[in-house]
């Protein structure tokens, strides 16, 4: 299992904060989540889709498409930070 | 060093008279403060809100700090950012550094700002009279953080 957050633009047009998501053999990276999260269609597709700058964390530091991805992970997935 | 993520304002003066305090040794003391503007690409903004990725936000920002400390002679810093709603003319954030001398100082304060604006989680979304929208990273917040990197 692992807990999946999403933040600000994300967040909403996604139209959830947070879930738990029991990992599937297959998927070992970020790219891998990211692909099964794009199956479910409507505004994932859109929204995750490969050339939409989206930007995601893995147990709170910056990672990339090939971060490996474990249960018991904290990941999440935003739009490119735009602070201070 | 410290960093703090809070949605009530700060007194510049105050935060800095307590990082002063007991040490004799500070020659130079660099501080930035952002400020929320009423003009954003185009459109008047009546109110904005900032929502940030607790834990990690802390996390990323004392991660900056590190770094500047290990790549210039400073002795402290601090940083502090606001979340929530916010108004033009309201402080945004602090950053605030104490060192020997002000070169060491200036450099450290603009390049955990540099880094703070690319790499820590926060996200604005402003209230226009066209609607809300959400903020959209700038390039040029990018290419800021970039020469820091092409300098090493």
């Amino acid at each position: 299992m692992v807990t999946v957050i999403y933040f600000a633009h994300l967040r909403e047009v996604l139209g959830k904060s947070s879930e738990q998501l029991v990992l599937p053999a297959d998927v070992r990276d970020l790219d891998g989540l990211r692909r099964l999260l794009t199956s479910r269609g409507g505004a994932w597709s859109a929204e995750l889709a490969p050339e939409k700058p989206v930007r995601a964390a893995v147990n709170q530091d910056m990672a990339q498409g090939d971060t490996r991805v474990h249960d018991g992970d904290e990941i999440a997935f935003f739009p490119p930070v735009t602070g201070g | 060093m410290a960093v703090r993520v809070q949605t009530e304002d700060f007194d510049v003066g105050r935060e800095i008279a307590l990082l002063r305090q007991g040490k004799p040794q500070i020659g130079a003391v660099a501080s930035f403060i952002g400020v929320v503007r009423d003009v954003n690409d185009g459109s008047a903004v009546a109110e904005m809100t900032l929502e940030h990725y607790p834990g990690m936000t802390e996390k990323s920002i004392d991660a900056i700090i590190g770094q500047a400390k290990a790549r210039w002679d400073i002795f402290d810093a601090l940083v502090i950012h606001r979340i929530g709603r916010l108004a033009p003319t309201d402080q945004i954030v602090l950053v605030v550094v104490t060192g020997a001398h002000r070169g060491d100082a200036f450099a450290a304060c603009e390049f955990i700002m540099d880094y703070l604006k690319t790499s820590a989680p926060f996200w604005k979304k402003e209230q226009t009279p066209q609607g809300a929208r959400w903020v959209e990273s700038c390039a040029s917040d990018d290419v800021a953080a970039e020469r820091w990197r092409l300098k090493e």
